[in-house]
């Protein structure tokens, strides 16, 4: 093989590695976004801020997540908000009321999650039930069991080591829970560029008929993905236990249309089989762009409500805008 | 050739069509006279659909004159063709799932009475229609769920309905069976009689000779040639549509070992569609399945292939039982399928063709699993090189032709040195270079010793690979042919028994 075909083949790797898969759009539009806040406002553009917007996005980032692998596979999951609290409330009860370490309350708190998203995934694969209406029924379901465990009432009395976690920046970085959501997008990342699994959820977002008959346990693949978004859902919910120091049954309300937004604006098609988490972290900091950068120029939160529903549709029209084009 | 005293219906002078730099169209003039079906042959992408489009008012010309029944015609859309009396059924089926076929057939143009849909009369209208070809539902039933065929025949009695002077037929046949095909004949008879021209578009040669008075042969965006009967050697139409001449349409035939591959004993399928099959296929054999669309062949080979359940029954590979239970079990037997509908089960069109060979090949492009970019596209361009698929493997699927589409799906399979294929339906909407050449890969793998199976309802295709032929007839098997006695009469009685 001749040098420059050598180089050239390097040249593609490394192009392989850094590619977005069609996430370039909305990282354009991250990029202005900085830019326009950098110059609007004073406090925009410092370490400080940024390191905010990090912790701040933490728990959305990691719901997002699953929900990208979901919305890969052409389905929906409404529950994540539900089951996020469901989590929270194990874990409350486990570790306060029970008396149970957190090496027991946490694993067992993702676990609880994990069988509601199993559950999810075999009334739509073993029972047909189209995935909006079988997570429908699960965000009800997992909210009620969250509330029955207390009766409703919250439980504080965390350790305080717990709720440390998410305030003290190690290394004047940081936090244990943005570490976290650090970790979670790097495998993700990884399972769905480099592991077989993860090249599989295209094919069977893409077209199940074809995945089926090109030897992909199709079913196997979906209740999986579920069980995935709903334990991912479950981490983030004892995240966020740690940065609020205490749990509430009513916790997590929307989150469900907050996730489903970032995969969205960062081009993942609701159809299915196209998009990925490489957008999703950028749909993701720009939502928490947005945030911040409108609180500091002092925006109503009404208003806001309404800029970032624009944004959406901008996000989305910009993608089908250059798709008919090409 | 008697109607030349009639003058056109419709004449076509200098018709040009470009799509932003590219043209075409070059220039076609046609001429059609009531009462004549006038073939219009040609490759995929010889400008046949761009013709019909430009007549049934689906698209404007660049430049070029029309006239209809001697007046100017310049339709701009549907609409206004049709309001002249040009009907149009187009290859893709267009029906809406969810109503009913009454309402299919009329939609748009209900029969009003008193300002309300006249329901009654609009299913009375809509029965007879289907009556005539054949067809025995009610006309109630919504069309989901019905087979391609019926849904085809509803799209064609919804054409015929139109009391249209000029009907385009768009591979009106493509899904359908022998005795489909005769009814559509039959009618397309009693339209030429009350003086309905007809554009017949078809890769079936042998159809063509049945139906036809005339052949118009378009290649490159021209017309290349005309002839003005249809009695005219296969090979002579398929050579003036390819340019060239083609020594033989089909390879010569396999040779086959005297060892079995694959030994099929009274399968019986799980959902009803057939049942006490016997047959075996021998290493280095091309096997053809015949018979009528709905006779369970297809069912038969995808439960072979592990894709629909099996109630009854055996499937053996070299002697040893390994009735597959999922399309995986069948997989990893070298047991590998090219489905009937391949857009909708064979490829991913959104998908580049790098990833849509992977999706089939996970354990040879990745190592423990672990896939990169660059792997992928290198098995992906190693393998559309043997088997000559035009084009590169970052292309995404759905901007190649369907001949370069079914030869990725072959070739997606064929990277796993399989030992049984079944291919169904392997040519359909293919154009006759890109079909020639999947017979050569056929031909190939028998050569290689693996063991072919192929379903096909063109008859010329399965007598023209096959060592035997098996034929089916409503779920049942009515014979094995050699291919000594097998011939379009031997076939199809077996098919009507």
């Amino acid at each position: 093989m001749s040098e420059s075909s050598v180089n050239s083949q390097r040249g593609r790797k490394l192009a392989d590695f850094f590619s977005l898969g069609g996430a370039t759009g909305p990282l354009i539009g991250l990029i202005l976004l900085c830019a326009f806040l950098t110059f609007a406002t004073d406090s925009f553009f410092s370490v400080r801020n940024f390191l905010n917007i990090l912790d701040q996005v933490t728990v959305i980032g990691i719901i997002a997540v699953g929900m990208t692998f979901v919305i890969l596979l052409g389905g929906i999951d409404l529950s994540v908000g539900s089951v996020l609290a469901l989590a929270m409330m194990v874990l409350g009860y486990l570790n306060v009321e029970a008396g149970l370490p957190m090496g027991v309350a946490i694993p067992a708190a993702i676990g609880a999650a994990a069988v509601a998203g199993l559950i999810s995934g075999l009334l739509i694969t073993e029972f047909k039930v189209p995935p909006f209406i079988a997570t429908l029924a699960m965000m009800s379901i997992a909210r009620g069991l969250a509330s029955m465990i207390t009766n409703g009432s919250q439980i504080i009395g965390f350790p305080a080591w717990f709720n440390m976690g998410a305030i003290i920046r190690y290394g004047g970085v940081l936090t244990m829970t943005v570490a976290v959501m650090f970790v979670v997008f790097a495998v993700a990342l990884l399972f769905q560029r480099y592991r077989e699994g993860g090249r599989a959820l295209y094919a069977v977002g893409g077209n199940p008929e074809v995945a089926r008959l090109a030897g992909i346990n199709v079913n196997r693949v979906t209740v999986l993905v579920y069980t995935a978004c709903a334990a991912l859902s479950g981490l983030a919910g004892v995240l966020l236990a740690a940065r609020l120091d205490a749990v509430q049954p009513t916790i997590g309300i929307a989150y469900e249309l907050d996730a489903i937004a970032a995969v969205v604006i960062g081009g993942t098609s609701l159809s299915g089989g196209t998009g990925g988490i490489g957008g999703t972290i950028i749909g993701v900091l720009i939502i928490g762009v947005l945030r911040n950068g409108l609180n500091l120029l002092s925006v109503s939160p009404f208003l806001q409500a309404v800029i970032i529903g624009l944004v959406i549709v901008m996000a989305v029209a910009a993608e089908t805008f250059k798709q008919r084009k090409a | 050739m008697t109607k030349t005293d009639t003058s056109p219906i419709l004449t076509l002078k200098n018709i040009y069509k470009s799509f932003g730099p590219i043209e075409v169209l070059h220039g076609v003039d046609l001429e059609m006279r009531p009462g004549e079906v006038v073939a219009l042959l040609g490759e995929n992408g010889a400008g046949k659909s761009t013709l019909s489009n430009i007549i049934s008012g689906t698209i404007l010309p660049s430049s070029g004159e029309m006239t209809w029944q001697g007046a100017p015609y310049a339709p701009a859309t549907p609409r206004e063709a049709i309001d002249a009396g040009v009907g149009m059924i187009h290859q893709e089926l267009l029906l809406l799932p969810h109503l009913s076929i009454a309402e299919n057939v009329f939609v748009g143009r209900y029969p009003m009475k008193h300002g309300r849909v006249d329901r009654r009369e609009m299913e009375r209208r809509a029965q007879s229609g289907l009556q005539r070809l054949g067809l025995e539902v009610s006309p109630r039933r919504v069309v989901q769920g019905l087979s391609t065929a019926s849904q085809q025949l509803i799209e064609i009695a919804k054409a015929l309905t139109l009391n249209a002077k000029l009907l385009i037929l768009d591979e009106p046949t493509a899904a359908l069976g022998g005795e489909e095909t005769k009814l559509l004949f039959e009618q397309i008879e009693r339209l030429k009689t009350e003086g309905v021209g007809i554009i017949y578009i078809s890769h079936r040669l042998e159809e063509i000779k049945q139906i036809a008075d005339r052949i118009v042969v378009m290649r490159d965006g021209e017309k290349v040639q005309e002839f003005d009967t249809a009695d005219i050697p296969v090979r002579t139409i398929v050579e003036a549509m390819v340019g060239r001449s083609m020594d033989q349409m089909f390879p010569p035939l396999a040779s086959p070992s005297d060892d079995i591959t694959l030994e099929v004993r009274n399968l019986g399928s799980a959902l009803g569609h057939f049942h006490g099959v016997n047959f075996n296929v021998r290493r280095g054999e091309i096997f053809g399945i015949g018979g009528l669309v709905g006779a369970g062949r297809t069912e038969l080979v995808r439960a072979i292939a592990g894709a629909d359940p099996i109630a009854e029954g055996t499937v053996l590979l070299n002697g040893e039982d390994i009735t597959p239970r999922s399309p995986r079990a069948a997989i990893d037997n070298g047991i590998v399928l090219v489905p009937e509908d391949r857009k909708q089960q064979g490829i991913i069109l959104s998908h580049s063709i790098a990833e849509n060979i992977a999706y089939s090949n996970f354990e040879s492009v990745g190592k423990a699993g672990w896939i990169t970019a660059s792997r992928v596209r290198n098995f992906a361009n190693e393998n559309i090189g043997k088997f000559g698929v035009k084009g590169r493997g970052r292309q995404n699927a759905s901007e190649m032709s369907g001949g370069n589409q079914q030869k990725v799906v072959i070739a997606k399979w064929l990277a796993r040195n399989p030992r049984v294929v079944l291919l169904d339906e392997p040519t359909r909407g293919i154009d006759v270079g890109a079909r020639s050449s999947i017979y050569e890969i056929i031909h190939g793998l028998a050569v290689e010793g693996v063991a072919v199976i192929v379903v096909s309802s063109d008859l010329e295709e399965v007598l023209g690979v096959s060592n035997r032929i098996l034929v089916m007839a409503a779920g049942r098997q009515t014979g094995i042919l050699d291919h000594s006695e097998a011939n379009d009469v031997s076939v199809m009685e077996l098919a009507t028994a």
